[in-house]
Formats: C-alpha cells, sequence, structure tokens
C-alpha cells in the first residue's frame, strides 16, 4: 500500500433507523487500483459505493478521495463518476448527448468538447452509434454509453454498481475483459460492487468481502480464493469441504493440527481465529483433491465411496463419502481422464497436497 | 389475446359488436351530417350540401364570446389541474407516506361522484360565501373534476421515471435546478402537454358545472344549451358542435399519441432494469 491511498474509509457507520447498513468499515484503496467490493445482496457493497459518490453519508466516520474528506461534498462536486446498475441512460438525448452531458458545464470551446466526446466514444469502441437514442441500444451498447460518460468526465474514481448484472452470461463474460482491458488503458482506480465472485476474482486487483455491513477479508484474488479468512467468504467464493480438527500448538501466526483423516498439519492461523474447545476448522477447495487412477501412489492421500455424481461438462463433481469425516468430500475434476464414467458406489483414492488445506475462523 | 383459441367463434359476436357500435356512433356522426345539409330541419332526406351553418358562426357575437370564455376557462383549468396533478403525482409515485391510498382515492373520487350533486353543492357554499358567480367559479369547479384525469395521465408518466436518471445527472456534475431542467423535465414533458391536452378537452366539453356556475357568461357548451329552445337555430348549433368534437378528437388523439410515445421510451429504458 501506498503512503497516500486514492481513497481512504475510516470507521464509517450507516445506520437506517436501528438497521446497521456499515459496521466499522475501513479501508484504503490505492491510486489505478481495480478493487471490488463483493457479497451478498444486503451486506453494504452498494451502500458503501454509495457514500463514496455521496448519495448516502455516513452516520459516523471520514471518507477521503485524494487525501480531501468528501463528507458533506454532494455528488456533483467529488471527484467520482459512477455506472448505475441500470445505466440510467437520458432517454432524451441521443448517445453523443448522453456522453457531452457533464462537458456542458465545463463549458468548454465546442471543438474540444467534440473532440472529447469523440474520444471517450471511440474508447468504448461506440464510435459509430453517436446519434442513436437510449431505447435503440442493446443492453452492452447502453453499458459502454454510461461508461464513456463517466470516463469523459475524467473522474479521479470511477465507481461501477453491478455493471454487468443485467447483461446475459455471454456478453457478461466479453464485458469483463473489455472492462479491465479499459481500466488498464485510462489507469484510473475503479471500485466495482458485484455479488458475482467469478467477476470480483476475474477483474480485481484487490477484494473486499463484506457480510451484514462488515468488511470480512480485504485481498488479492488469489489470496482471498486460496487463504480465506473465514469459514463465510471461503463458502461465498466457490465451495470448500470443511473438517473439524484438534489443535495441538498454536503460535502468533501458525497452528498445528490433527485432522481426522489428512494427518498432522500446520498451517497460517487466520484473523480472528479463536480455537473453540481445542477444535479449528480446516477446509479444502474441492478441485484441490485429485482422484487416484490404477496403481498411481501419493504421500497423501485418503480413499473412499463415490456416493454421488454430478456432471458440469469440463468438469464432473464427485461427492466421496470418507471414513472418519462427518461429511463426504466434494471432489471437482476435471472430464479428461473419465471422471465422469466413475460409477456411483466405487471405491476411489483421491490425492491432495497438505498445503492446500487452510485453517478459517468460524 | 388468448381468446383466440379459448373462446368458440360466435355468428353473433360481430352482428353485436356491429349493432352496439352503431348505437354509440351513430347519433354522433348524424351531427356533422346534418351541419352541412342546406335545410333548418334536421330529417332525411338530405336537402343538398351548404356550409352556411358554418359561415354564420362567424357573425355571431354571442357564440364568439361563449367560446372565448371557454377558451379562458379551458387553458386556466388545464394549467391549474395539471399543477395540482404534478405535485400530487410526484408525491404518489416518489414516497411511500401514512394516507397515501385514501389521498388517492380521494383525488380520483370525482370521477364517480354525480356531476349535478357536486355541482349544486359547489353553487350552495359560494353563494354562502358570498362570492359572484363567473368564470372563476367555473375554473374553480372544473379543477376538480379534471384533477383525476390529469392525475392518471401523470401517474402514468411518471411511474416510468427512473431515480437514477438524477442520480446520474448529479453525478455528472450538475446542480439540482440544472437537473430538474436538463432532465427531469424534458423526461416527463409528455405527460405534462399530455395531462394539459386532456384536461382542457374535459373542461372544453363540460356542461353541468360551467351551467351551474357561470352566471352570466356562458361557456360553449351552456350557450349551446341556450339556442336549443330556437328551433331556428339548431343547424348553427349542429356546426357548432361539430367543431368542438372534431377538437376533442384531435386533442385527445394527439395527447394518446404524445403518451404513448413517451411510455415506449421509458419502457425500453426501463427494460433492462428488471
Amino acid at each position: 500500500m501506498p503512503d497516500k491511498p486514492m481513497i481512504a474509509i475510516e470507521g464509517v457507520n450507516k445506520f437506517y433507523g436501528i438497521y446497521k447498513a456499515l459496521d466499522n468499515v475501513s479501508l484504503d484503496i490505492a491510486a489505478g487500483e481495480f478493487f471490488s467490493l463483493l457479497g451478498p445482496s444486503g451486506c453494504g457493497k452498494t451502500t458503501l459505493l454509495r457514500s463514496i459518490a455521496g448519495f448516502d453519508t455516513p452516520t459516523e466516520g471520514d471518507i477521503r478521495i485524494d487525501g480531501q474528506s468528501v463528507i458533506g461534498v454532494p455528488p456533483n462536486h467529488r471527484p467520482t463518476n459512477m455506472v448505475f446498475q441500470n445505466y440510467a441512460i437520458f432517454p432524451h438525448l441521443n448517445v453523443e448527448e448522453n456522453v457531452a452531458y457533464g462537458l456542458k458545464r465545463l463549458k468548454l470551446d465546442a471543438t474540444e468538447e467534440r473532440r472529447r466526446v469523440a474520444a471517450a466514444l471511440e474508447q468504448v469502441r461506440l464510435g459509430h452509434l453517436g446519434k442513436r437514442r437510449a431505447h435503440e441500444l442493446s443492453g452492452g451498447q447502453r453499458q459502454r454509453v454510461a461508461l464513456a460518460r463517466a470516463l469523459v468526465m475524467r473522474p479521479k474514481v470511477l465507481l461501477l454498481d453491478e455493471p454487468l448484472s443485467a447483461l446475459d452470461k455471454k456478453l457478461r463474460e466479453e464485458m469483463q475483459v473489455e472492462l479491465r482491458t479499459l481500466q488498464r488503458a485510462v489507469g484510473i482506480t475503479f471500485i466495482l460492487v458485484t455479488h458475482d465472485q467469478y467477476e470480483a476474482l476475474a477483474l480485481s486487483d484487490r477484494i473486499a468481502v463484506m457480510f451484514g455491513g462488515r468488511i470480512a477479508q480485504v485481498a488479492t484474488p488469489k489470496e482471498i480464493y486460496q487463504r480465506p479468512n473465514t469459514r463465510q467468504v471461503a463458502d461465498f467464493l466457490g465451495g470448500m469441504n470443511f473438517m473439524k480438527a484438534r489443535v495441538t500448538n498454536e503460535t502468533a501466526t501458525r497452528i498445528s493440527v490433527e485432522t481426522p483423516r489428512f494427518g498432522g498439519v500446520t498451517v497460517d492461523k487466520p484473523l480472528g481465529f479463536i480455537a473453540r474447545n481445542g477444535a479449528a476448522t480446516i477446509g479444502i477447495r474441492p478441485e484441490r483433491l485429485r482422484v487416484l487412477w490404477d496403481d498411481a501412489r501419493s504421500d497423501f492421500e485418503v480413499a473412499g465411496k463415490v456416493v454421488d455424481r454430478h456432471y458440469f461438462g469440463e468438469i464432473t463433481h464427485l461427492i466421496v463419502d470418507i471414513p472418519g469425516l462427518e461429511q463426504p468430500l466434494s471432489v471437482s475434476e476435471t472430464n479428461n481422464f473419465g471422471a465422469d464414467d466413475i460409477p456411483v458406489g466405487d471405491t476411489v483414492r483421491l490425492a491432495y497436497d497438505p498445503d492446500a488445506l487452510v485453517a478459517v475462523a468460524d | 389475446m388468448s381468446g383466440r383459441h379459448g373462446i368458440p367463434k360466435s355468428r353473433w359476436l360481430p352482428a353485436y359488436v356491429g349493432l352496439y357500435l352503431l348505437f354509440l356512433y351513430f347519433p354522433i356522426l348524424l351531427l356533422p351530417i346534418f351541419s352541412f345539409n342546406n335545410a333548418s330541419t334536421t330529417t332525411f332526406p338530405l336537402a343538398g350540401f351548404t356550409t352556411k351553418w358554418y359561415a354564420s358562426l362567424w357573425g355571431n357575437s354571442a357564440m364568439l364570446e361563449a367560446a372565448r370564455n371557454s377558451l379562458i376557462v379551458g387553458i386556466s383549468v388545464a394549467i391549474l389541474s395539471t399543477i395540482l396533478g404534478i405535485c400530487a403525482a410526484r408525491a404518489l409515485t416518489r414516497y411511500r407516506f401514512r394516507g397515501k391510498k385514501p389521498a388517492t382515492g380521494l383525488i380520483m373520487a370525482p370521477l364517480f361522484l354525480p356531476e349535478i350533486i357536486v355541482a349544486v353543492s359547489l353553487l350552495m357554499v359560494l353563494l354562502q360565501l358570498g362570492l359572484e358567480l363567473s368564470l372563476v367559479t367555473v375554473i374553480l369547479g372544473q379543477v376538480i373534476f379534471c384533477l383525476p384525469y390529469a392525475m392518471s395521465v401523470l401517474i402514468s408518466g411518471f411511474d416510468g421515471f427512473d431515480r437514477s436518471l438524477e442520480e446520474a445527472s448529479l453525478d455528472l456534475g450538475e446542480t439540482a435546478i440544472g437537473t430538474f431542467r436538463r432532465v427531469t423535465l424534458p423526461v416527463v414533458a409528455p405527460a405534462i402537454v399530455s395531462s394539459l391536452l386532456v384536461s382542457f378537452t374535459v373542461s372544453l366539453d363540460e356542461f353541468i358545472l360551467a351551467f351551474f356556475l357561470s352566471g352570466t357568461e356562458p361557456t360553449l357548451p351552456v350557450y349551446i344549451w341556450g339556442q336549443l329552445r330556437f328551433a331556428a337555430k339548431l343547424p348553427g348549433v349542429l356546426a357548432l358542435g361539430s367543431l368542438m368534437l372534431l377538437i376533442s378528437i384531435l386533442l385527445l388523439t394527439l395527447s394518446e399519441i404524445i403518451r404513448r410515445r413517451a411510455e415506449h421510451r421509458l419502457r425500453a429504458q426501463g427494460a433492462h432494469h428488471a
């Protein structure tokens, strides 16, 4: 983290009556970062974004943008621009007029204004649709207009409120790539609100996962996926197999546990970890378990009976009952070697890497 | 739509529809037909084509006076009902508040109240207050009756208005007043124009309230009513009636076109919202 963040959020609380929408949120976002606020609906991510934009006011706490506190500053005086969830394209204006809307306030000379509008439309590859009206545009095109309209203002921070959620899957994936490319090209700080974990993982430099108005974890996509702090975070970002393990040793940063079937391991201690009755929750991602074929051997393996099988095209999920574990393991295996043909009832051996085991706080 | 396959076709249905439409519109069709008829009685066979009844209207100062009154009343009523309607429609479409449903009901109720009862009670109140009957009293009375029409048009216009449009404008640096001028007003303008046209038309055609409250300044419908006593004036009344019919149809059609076009635009805007 550089010494001066672009956005500094400090101890922000937001109450709606007695409902706490934001609960002591503190966060620094660096200049040029692609930052995602990820969480289920109602977790406070949109409230936090709208507080940065100026549409919501924190009950307590401070928000600074580029060193300046923006508490009490109305949205039209903040160096942020927003892409709304429904894009909010002005229906009575055409594409060019939409993009030029904010520039009109700046009283630029006509050629300069035209040049900036054209450049912004070019940037989102809409140069040819300048005269179209909102109702003549597809969902993806509206999204680009909303992007161009915000970027043309050259904000310090671009705020995106679930901008891809209204698009169908294929278009959404295309726009994800485009969004990332665009952010690299303009170099502006992007803050994206999303409930789609894959979107957050694919786009972000860092992610803040939120639940119930609190930030559960802030980390890079890889870190957050591989080393989730809490069971909730692990569950929200893809599936995870959990098991109870006995704590044998605990230092400031590491804990050693004795697992029921995965032997003794020493793992990083997650933030906020408290051993309950000397037990810890240990998890392993389904794709970190591999089926051992024929007489292949591994130093680390468990064996059990396949009780169910789900086919997903390129992968198959096997549900494997391991004697000694409270819950059967979910295994995600690619179909290259015929995992989709393993009959239910067969016994399989599974290899794992002890490094893939993580401890999570409950 | 669903009836195409569900309900068996009946030979009687087209006949019923034909009779229904005939009963509804044939008498109204007679109006323009006789207004061009070269005879002072309204009987068949027609006696030949003439426009003299229309020409006679222009020399009729009492009629022109009544037309002027109708215009004053109509424009005032249109503006007042639309302004009141804008306030009410904005409150009803944007905010949740205690008593919202009863308030809506009370505003819309004049649609279903017997007009003559309301007219008589208004007359009693005005006389008790010692107010002179004039065009002003007609305007006040008619606003009550035009407000529901204005409201229904405005509510359908405002319902489609997406609040994030105003937020987007603020976000792009515009002030609150600038946002109202550059976004709110243009987006709801069609509904407002539509409301003005509808209220004007309702006022133009309104008789009972105008009859009770207009005193010595008749509006067109009151003037027509007065002329009906004289058989010789009937063709002139028919010509005037035909003109009013034409104007009403034109205004209502125009308002409906504007309203639908705006609705289409807003629906297209909101389509991706859901």
